[in-house]
């Protein structure tokens, strides 16, 4: 299990997505998004985004007023999953067109979607973003009635 | 009526406290609820959509599993999409719905459309368990070779959770892995390598098997290197870094271990060393994955001096995460290659005063790994120089490695000690009592430095008497000065080099008066303090009055432990030099590095400090014997004062005694008519038994009766009494009391008057008589009353002669009483008697009915006289009045 965990959250602490890869229960879900606000939203521009916690590490970066948070293991090559972030960012910018803040809230199971075809199982799967989005186009619901 | 997903969450985020909130939820639920029983399967996508954002939002969401499990059924793919997604977002540590939709996935995996076949496979991949895993193993492995590259990556991942949950099947995927490892698609390259790293971690045997792949894998790393720019793939310039770093990965894998792999790849990973460019993030990763290969493999010489370049151009990058992994990298390099790390060092320093507190820690773990003899001097200084800067969380850290690498590499002792004094006045308190402790154990086994270590922490603390924690320099330098008081104002000790520092005696007595004046000193530090003080009472001569008036200051301490010392170095000094000298002697080196002796000093606790000092007469002793006198001063100090002065059963009451005992045959303060040249601390050390001088002998019965009231009792117990006008004893009193208690022992000497009184106590003490006579065996007891309002006490004193001519061994007095009385026996004075030697203990006896019945006792007595074994007994007949 490489990547743990991808979290969206925004200035405000207030977490945005939520994509585990393992099962966690609900109050250590809490625990961690708490933590994890703590710990990343009060640093500097100027520190380093990674931050050693429990055991593995997390990757942030910040992008205007969301954070993307991603807790990995130990080993992992850090600059790698910092690069990766910025992949998943611009495969949902190229979506959802400039993506931003309610874009993912309002299109939160498409924003799944995407990251679900960027990650499976804590491996990255894809990083082609034509071939991620590819699949996007059936994915809106049924004409409601 | 159901609404849609738009609107709960504009609802939610209109709601202005967290308790509305909840109210909306919790009606939300419900109606989602209601929504899931009517089986409104038009409204079922947006219901699991809602039920996302609620977890999300971290309200408990369980109940909606089931829903997903009917979505994930349906026919329709958006409905199957959100199922399967609902299932991986919702799913909790229940694991009875993941057995339901097993038979689904697996119809899914086979379906025609690769979309929901690759749908299956992530739901699996996220969410499979053991069982299913081995009840999906073939078709997954069968997918491996699908026509179709999106449901062969995603086979691949699936295969890896399957792995990871049940090693056994994995030999059953490892053909189809190596097939995946030459195919063209990157996302499938790039699965198929994760799948192959996590079989190579599963099992060694693996790593064998795809070992034969690292030519095919240098070569598709190579063409990424030499690729043109693709849109695809490109990030930053570099071409798919991901699929790069993992290959970088799986190659470093194969390559430990084996040097014909790790030479096969040497090639392409100089290449990706020397090619590619670092001025992008992403080419950043790719070099650092490539650092790590290098490192991990087999490779040569010149390639690890490539590798360790990187990092240290990554040193200087501007970028913090790049200063960040370079350190990490750098301290898993050092373990191996010392010397290539070495050369960056100056860099590395550098980023110790880095602004990222991140970046700070990393590179103090590194500097730490880094030092070694050669660079102790400059990186101590470095490190001391930080010290002072430093964040509060790191300092005690930061104290206890300096102080380790010091005790390490130290070059000499001098050195040493100066960087120890530093560390004492910029880490003050953050330094450990146990490494304080350490340096004090270098000082006193370093004689030609006791003087300059002195005069270095006489600057020290005086120059930090302004700082908050400056204490554990305090309690350091009132130590050492104590000690070496004498050696730190002669100039004869100066060293060459040495900063010209006079220091008058009475320099450093004022400097003890202003840690014992200030508000602030903890206790510890001014008990030893208070010692030091007393001990320099008796070295410096110029001084004695100016120590005596800071002792009579201290004296009226508001705290109890500090009044009772210097109330009992007052005691001390007033008895003249003849006591305080030896008393107060110099104590032998401590044993060097023996870490169960410190340790042992250590648990005596808070008393540590003061314990020390107090071990008057640890000249004597070995180390482990000053341990145990410690020990019965710091079990001493703890039960002070009523054990003390009730004369209580423990060692540290038994040491009393025996000081006291000391103190009445000192010499000097009366002539001892048994002309003896008597050592008192011999006395001290419990040295009665190994002395029978008649003297230690006479000592006992004071130390056992109403001599309790002695003004050494007070000295050791009370300390409070001596402020208080007191009767002392006449010094008449005390020759004569060393004189019959020298004659007690002799049954035809003159009825002995007892010293108590002279106090004014009432006469306690009967006549001697004697309990038991046979052989030339005599016992005489001297009965005496301890304390004049309770009747029922008696102390009996009970002296053995020996008067046989032969020496007895094994000697043991025991004693019985009526039901009616209890009895405790001391420990004897010795377990052989020479031939016109003696042996006394001592016995308390309590008659709970006193004035009714008298008091009884039977005697039991064994020895051994010329190798027979005696056994007697005997009922003693105790005069009237007891």
């Amino acid at each position: 299990m490489t990547v743990r965990f991808v979290l969206l959250v925004n200035k405000q602490g207030q977490t945005r997505l939520a994509h585990y890869n393992e099962i966690v229960p609900k109050a250590e879900r809490r625990q961690i998004e708490g933590e994890m606000v703590r710990k990343c939203l009060t640093r500097s521009d100027k520190q380093c985004s990674i931050v050693e916690h429990r055991g593995m590490k997390v990757i942030y970066r910040r992008y205007a007023s969301l954070f993307f948070i991603v807790g990995v293991d130990e080993h992992e090559n850090e600059l790698a999953v910092h690069e990766f972030i910025h992949c998943v960012v611009e495969t949902l910018d190229r979506h959802f067109g400039n993506v931003c803040e309610l874009d993912i809230m309002f299109h939160l199971e498409k924003a799944h979607y995407i990251l679900e075809e960027m990650v499976t199982n804590g491996q990255i799967v894809e990083t082609n973003k034509s071939i991620v989005l590819g699949q996007t186009v059936m994915y809106d619901p049924p004409p409601e009635k | 009526m159901s609404t849609r997903l738009r609107e709960l969450i504009r609802s939610v985020r209109a709601c202005k406290t967290a308790a509305e909130e909840r109210a909306l939820v919790a009606k939300e639920s419900a109606a989602i609820r209601a929504s899931l029983k009517d089986a409104e399967a038009h409204y079922s996508h947006r219901n699991v959509a809602k039920l996302m954002y609620l977890h999300m939002l971290g309200y408990p969401t369980h109940w909606g599993q089931m829903e997903c499990v009917t979505l994930i059924a349906r026919a329709s793919f958006p409905e199957k999409r959100i199922g399967y997604l609902g299932l991986m977002v919702l799913l909790d540590e229940r694991q009875e719905v993941t057995m339901m939709v097993t038979n689904t996935i697996k119809n899914d995996l086979k379906h025609r459309n690769h979309f929901i076949a690759g749908l299956a496979l992530c739901a699996l991949g996220n969410i499979c368990t053991a069982e299913m895993a081995r009840d999906v193993a073939p078709e997954v492995a069968s997918l491996l070779h699908s026509k179709n590259s999106y449901v062969r990556k995603k086979a691949a991942l699936c295969s890896v959770r399957i792995v990871k949950k049940v090693p056994d099947l994995a030999d059953e995927f490892v053909p189809g892995t190596s097939e995946l490892l030459s195919d063209r698609h990157h996302g499938v390259l790039l699965c198929a390598v994760t799948l192959a790293l996590e079989l190579c971690v599963l099992d060694q045997a693996h790593v064998t098997h795809f070992r034969k792949h690292v030519p095919v894998l240098v070569k598709i790393l190579m063409s990424l290197i030499r690729a043109g720019y693709s849109a695809e793939h490109d990030v930053g310039g570099h071409a798919d870094p991901f699929l790069q770093v993992k290959l970088l990965r799986l190659l470093a894998k194969l390559g430990a271990g084996d040097a014909d792999a790790s030479d096969a790849m040497s090639d392409v990973l100089a290449n990706v060393a020397s090619n590619t460019d670092g001025s992008k993030n992403a080419g950043n990763a790719i070099l650092y994955e490539a650092v790590n290969a290098i490192i991990g493999t087999e490779s040569v010489g010149g390639l690890r001096v490539l590798a360790v370049n990187i990092l240290g151009r990554f040193l200087g990058n501007k970028d913090n995460n790049i200063r960040y992994v370079a350190l990490n990298t750098l301290a898993k390099v050092v373990a191996v290659d010392t010397q290539a790390v070495q050369r960056h060092r100056h860099t590395i320093v550098e980023c110790v005063k880095d602004s990222d507190v991140t970046i700070r820690r990393s590179a103090l773990q590194l500097v730490y790994a880094l030092v070694n003899d050669s660079n102790i001097k400059t990186l101590a200084k470095e490190l001391l120089d930080y010290l002072g800067v430093a964040d509060v969380e790191f300092k005690s850290d930061l104290t206890r490695r300096i102080a380790q690498l010091i005790t390490k590499y130290a070059p000499d002792r001098r050195w040493h000690v100066d960087t120890m004094v530093e560390l004492l006045s910029k880490g003050g308190s953050y330094v450990a009592e146990e490494e304080a402790r350490d340096f004090i154990v270098l000082i006193t086994n370093s004689p030609e430095l006791q003087g300059y270590a002195g005069r270095a922490l006489f600057r020290a603390a005086f120059e930090s008497e302004q700082h908050s924690n400056r204490f554990q320099l305090s309690a350091v330098a009132a130590w050492v000065l104590g000690e070496y008081g004498d050696a730190v104002v002669a100039q004869s000790t100066r060293l060459q080099g040495e900063v010209h520092t006079v220091i008058a005696e009475a320099d450093v007595v004022k400097l003890l008066e202003s840690i014992l004046g200030d508000y602030h000193a903890p206790t510890a530090v001014k008990q030893v303090a208070i010692t030091a003080l007393a001990k320099l009472g008796t070295r410096f001569k110029t001084q004695t009055s100016a120590v005596r008036g800071a002792m009579g200051k201290v004296g009226t301490s508001a705290n109890v432990e500090l009044q009772q010392r210097a109330s009992e170095f007052c005691g001390i000094f007033d008895r003249g030099p003849a006591l305080a000298v030896p008393l107060l002697e110099r104590l032998p080196p401590f044993v060097m590095k023996s870490k169960e002796a410190l340790h042992g000093v250590a648990g005596r606790g808070k008393h540590e400090g003061t314990a020390v000092h107090s071990a008057p007469g640890g000249g004597g002793g070995t180390a482990g014997g000053v341990g145990d006198l410690l020990g019965d001063f710091a079990g001493l100090d703890d039960s002070v004062p009523s054990s003390a002065a009730a004369g209580g059963t423990g060692g540290g009451a038994d040491l009393l005694g025996d000081l006291m005992a000391g103190y009445d045959a000192t010499p000097g303060y009366a002539a001892t008519p048994t002309g003896a040249s008597v050592d008192p601390l011999a006395d001290l050390m419990g040295g009665v038994s190994m002395q029978p001088t008649t003297t230690a002998t006479a000592a006992d019965p004071f130390a056992g009766g109403a001599a309790a009231a002695d003004p050494l009792g007070d000295l050791m117990g009370t300390g409070a009494p001596l402020l208080a006008p007191q009767t002392r004893p006449q010094p008449a009193a005390d020759p004569l009391a060393d004189l019959m208690g020298g004659i007690a022992a002799t049954p035809a000497a003159p009825p002995p008057m007892n010293a108590a009184a002279f106090d004014g106590a009432p006469p306690a003490a009967t006549p001697s008589f004697i309990a038991f006579a046979k052989d030339g065996v005599e016992v005489s007891f001297v009965c005496a009353k301890p304390d004049p309002m309770d009747p029922s006490k008696t102390t009996v004193t009970a002296t053995t002669v020996n008067r046989g001519g032969v020496p007895l061994l094994g000697y043991v007095l025991q004693a019985a009483v009526p039901k009616t009385m209890s009895l405790s026996m001391r420990a004897a004075s010795g377990d052989s008697i020479p031939a016109n030697g003696t042996v006394t203990q001592r016995l308390d006896v309590t008659n709970s009915q006193h004035g009714t019945k008298a008091l009884a006792m039977r005697l039991r007595l064994a020895w051994n006289a010329g190798g027979a074994a005696v056994v007697e007994q005997a009922t003693v007949d105790f005069p009237p009045g007891l």
